[in-house]
């Protein structure tokens, strides 16, 4: 899985969900994106799940699916690489 | 209007600078918005990352309402906020993320802010205050529909204290000016003083 795409994710989670004064140095592949971890919330899951249609063609029928997805960078990574269009 | 309550504080947003009763808490040479909710950020509401996900009404009224909140312990505070602009420059960010069929995205971090009274949710989630609350969109500031409606809340006892005012954002330009109605305060709650304390700023 390219280390390039986790980057790119990290920049786009930051911008896109206006992540103020966090670096992408600071998210670590394996962090939670959401609870104790960057601290997302529901609203911010949906925009992933735009940010996933917008930028890499993946449509998501059931936004339950998100929970697992979006875990991490790892597991957004992973899933991106295996489904993009 | 009979003078049964009064003005315990009040704030001012504008130009760059906050103010609370009058005197400047924040100042900024900076004139866009974004530059100038930032620098305020980090001087007078720090460990509040939430703050950036907002959209500029319910920074502006969040920021005006935190330098009269931050210490205060009654909860029971309703809120009667007025402007000119409604939503609308949300909206229009909002519209722009949907008028190209081909690049339909709409977001729905920015959907969520297209009602002016959304504002008021911010704040109350923020100090952890639960009560009526109400926006008025007009023309211009009225201090006769705030006070009357304000008077009547806490004549029926729904709240122990009012947060009113205006807090208005339309294309860069901003301005936002409330004041807490209590029992006990340092101004008469009347229309011609509300009316001199929003024009406090506005004439410098």
């Amino acid at each position: 899985m390219s280390s390039d795409l986790k980057q790119e994710l990290k920049k786009k989670i930051i911008e896109q969900l206006n992540l103020e004064d966090v670096t992408a140095a600071e998210i670590a592949d394996n962090d939670p994106l959401f609870g104790d971890g960057l601290g997302l919330d529901s609203i911010d899951a949906l925009e992933l799940i735009v940010m996933l249609d917008k930028d890499y063609g993946i449509k998501l029928a059931d936004p339950k699916e998100g929970r697992k997805i979006f875990e991490s960078i790892d597991t957004m990574a992973a899933y991106i690489s295996a489904n993009k269009a | 209007m009979e003078n049964r309550y009064y003005i315990e504080s009040f704030s001012h947003v504008n130009n760059g600078i906050v103010s609370v009763n009058g005197t400047p808490v924040f100042k900024t040479l900076e004139t866009d918005f974004k530059s100038v909710m930032k620098l305020a950020y980090k001087q007078l509401i720090v460990d509040y990352p939430k703050f950036f996900k907002m959209d500029n009404l319910s920074k502006l009224g969040l920021l005006a309402a935190n330098v009269l909140l931050r210490e205060e312990s009654e909860k029971n505070i309703a809120m009667v906020f007025s402007n000119r602009a409604s939503s609308l420059d949300t909206d229009r960010g909002y519209q722009d993320s949907i008028k190209d069929a081909t690049q339909y995205y709409p977001s729905p971090a920015v959907f969520v802010y297209t009602l002016a009274n959304i504002c008021m949710g911010e704040i109350s989630i923020k100090h952890k205050i639960h009560s009526e609350n109400c926006f008025f969109v007009m023309d211009e500031f009225s201090p006769e529909t705030l006070s009357s409606y304000a008077a009547e809340l806490m004549d029926e006892n729904k709240a122990k204290k009012v947060l009113c005012g205006w807090v208005d954002v339309d294309n860069e330009k901003y301005d936002a000016f409330l004041y807490v109605v209590a029992k006990k305060g340092t101004f008469v709650h009347s229309d011609a003083e509300i009316n001199r304390l929003y024009k406090t700023t506005h004439e410098q």
